[in-house]
């Protein structure tokens, strides 16, 4: 599903990603762990056509992300640190805009479906400037799954959310899941991805220093390798 | 065809964004009545001279008014990052340029469909010109206006003081449409007699408004990476 060879990404002739080879299969749900800067959240949006990589190929559903963008976003479902929300908007209206730019077909119950789902019907047409950051996260993850993407990017889904509000995403995460869409969350919850990932890929300093598959939410064999990576780095 | 249908999505949003906040136009259409009422207390409207300044002050209008909308049009995409929001979505760096060149320019339309009969009022200007080549002038420099301010603003969004650095870059690179479109306002409004002099500017200010447009649309795409 996604097939990434020695990727780079420089900036101001920063290295920020150092040869990256990572191949996931479709269905599988990924967590990226590793200290901040080790460059998991500029590997995750490389994935979501933002940032141009400087050397190497990424190929998404066996498509080339340099020539066919259009098509490998159509796919993508990307929620970043920010809520890409329209502040004046009301939940209803950030998903059907968004829904619309999408191609959903009946954009307004799918918008109303999902606004359902992650708990907020109450608020329909409320403006989202006057919700708290729980109820503004659970909105843009409906708009990042508007589409039923087959492959969900989360850049630290889990930070700031109440317990109500993790639930609901890990359950969107599940169902995606069983849908057969493919998850990869950037995360410095070790307990989340423990519960929901079955692969770990640890980063650090722009490489990937490990990759395992993990069973039966096993947070002790996260929590170890982890360290073992990290073990010097202050 | 993906293009037009998400660049009019863009467009529709920005200008129900409008409708419900109400900062540009009402910005844009009260700087514009604070300018005809201050040129009307400067200038006597009796005074048969005055008539020279209109077309002037009808572009002083245009570009000034101009510039508070485009300043606002991409650093409202800013908050909440909702630029990232449009840029991971399918559509090209085009159709965004598009979009918010067209919600500019309607809301540019809106402000001169108000602001220059007022002006004409104030002024108790008869018009004896033609009227469909002054719809004509005002429609061409207004395109060739915010095309290039719609692609300067996505540049300038990205620097701390963009609201400074979109004008030095608009002004330069607007001044043949500026000087081309005011020369022909004026014949236009007070000296039909030189109407081929007018068409010979028409088709400077159209010449450069296709030119610009269409490098615009070509650029766009490496001025909007994250």
């Amino acid at each position: 599903m996604i097939d990434i060879k020695n990727l780079t990404k420089q900036a101001n002739n920063k290295k920020i990603l150092r040869g990256v080879d990572l191949q996931v299969k479709k269905g599988e749900t990924v967590a990226i762990l590793g200290p901040n800067g080790a460059g998991k959240s500029t590997l995750l949006k490389v994935l979501a056509t933002l940032i141009k990589p400087t050397s190497g190929i990424v190929r998404i559903n066996g498509l080339d992300l340099k020539k066919n963008h259009i098509e490998i976003k159509k796919i993508l479902g990307y929620l970043p640190h920010s809520s890409l929300l329209y502040d004046h908007y009301s939940p209803l209206e950030n998903l059907v805009f968004f829904g619309n730019v999408y191609g959903v077909r009946d954009v307004e119950q799918r918008a109303m479906k999902l606004v359902k789902d992650v708990g907020l019907s109450f608020f329909l047409n409320e403006p989202v400037k006057n919700f708290s950051r729980g109820m503004i996260q659970r909105i843009a993850i409906a708009r990042a799954i508007v589409h039923d993407p087959e492959v969900l990017l989360l850049d630290e889904p889990h930070t700031g959310l109440d317990q109500g509000a993790i639930s609901i995403l890990n359950n969107v995460i599940l169902s995606m899941k069983e849908k057969g869409s493919t998850t990869l969350m950037v995360t410095h919850d070790f307990k989340q991805a423990a519960e929901i990932c079955d692969r770990i890929i640890i980063v650090k300093n722009g490489k990937i220093v490990d990759d395992f598959k993990i069973k039966n939410r096993n947070l002790e064999l996260v929590s170890e390798k982890y360290e073992m990576q990290m073990e010097g780095v202050s | 065809m993906n293009l037009f249908r998400t660049a009019l999505l863009l467009a529709k949003k920005d200008l129900y964004s409008e409708l419900k906040t109400k900062q540009i136009l009402v910005t844009q259409i009260i700087f514009a009545g604070l300018v005809i009422v201050v040129f009307s207390f400067a200038f006597d409207p009796a005074n048969n001279t005055t008539k020279a300044v209109i077309p002037g002050v009808i572009w002083v209008i245009i570009v000034f008014a101009g510039i508070l909308g485009l300043n606002r049009s991409f650093i409202s995409e800013q908050r909440n990052d909702t630029m990232q929001g449009l840029l991971a979505a399918p559509m090209e760096a085009a159709s965004i340029y598009f979009g918010k060149f067209l919600a500019n320019f309607s809301m540019i339309l809106v402000v001169e469909l108000v602001s220059i009969p007022f002006l004409f009022l104030l002024f108790d200007f008869k018009f004896f010109g033609s009227l469909p080549y002054f719809i004509l002038v005002i429609f061409l420099g207004s395109f060739g206006f915010i095309a290039i301010g719609t692609f300067l603003a996505a540049l300038a969004a990205n620097s701390k003081s963009s609201e400074m650095l979109l004008p030095l870059l608009l002004f330069p690179i607007t001044t043949p449409i500026l000087i081309g479109v005011v020369q022909a306002t004026k014949i236009i409004l007070t000296n039909m007699e030189k109407l081929p002099s007018a068409i010979a500017w028409i088709q400077l200010v159209s010449a450069y408004d296709v030119i610009f447009f269409v490098v615009c649309f070509l650029l766009i795409d490496y001025v909007l990476e994250v």
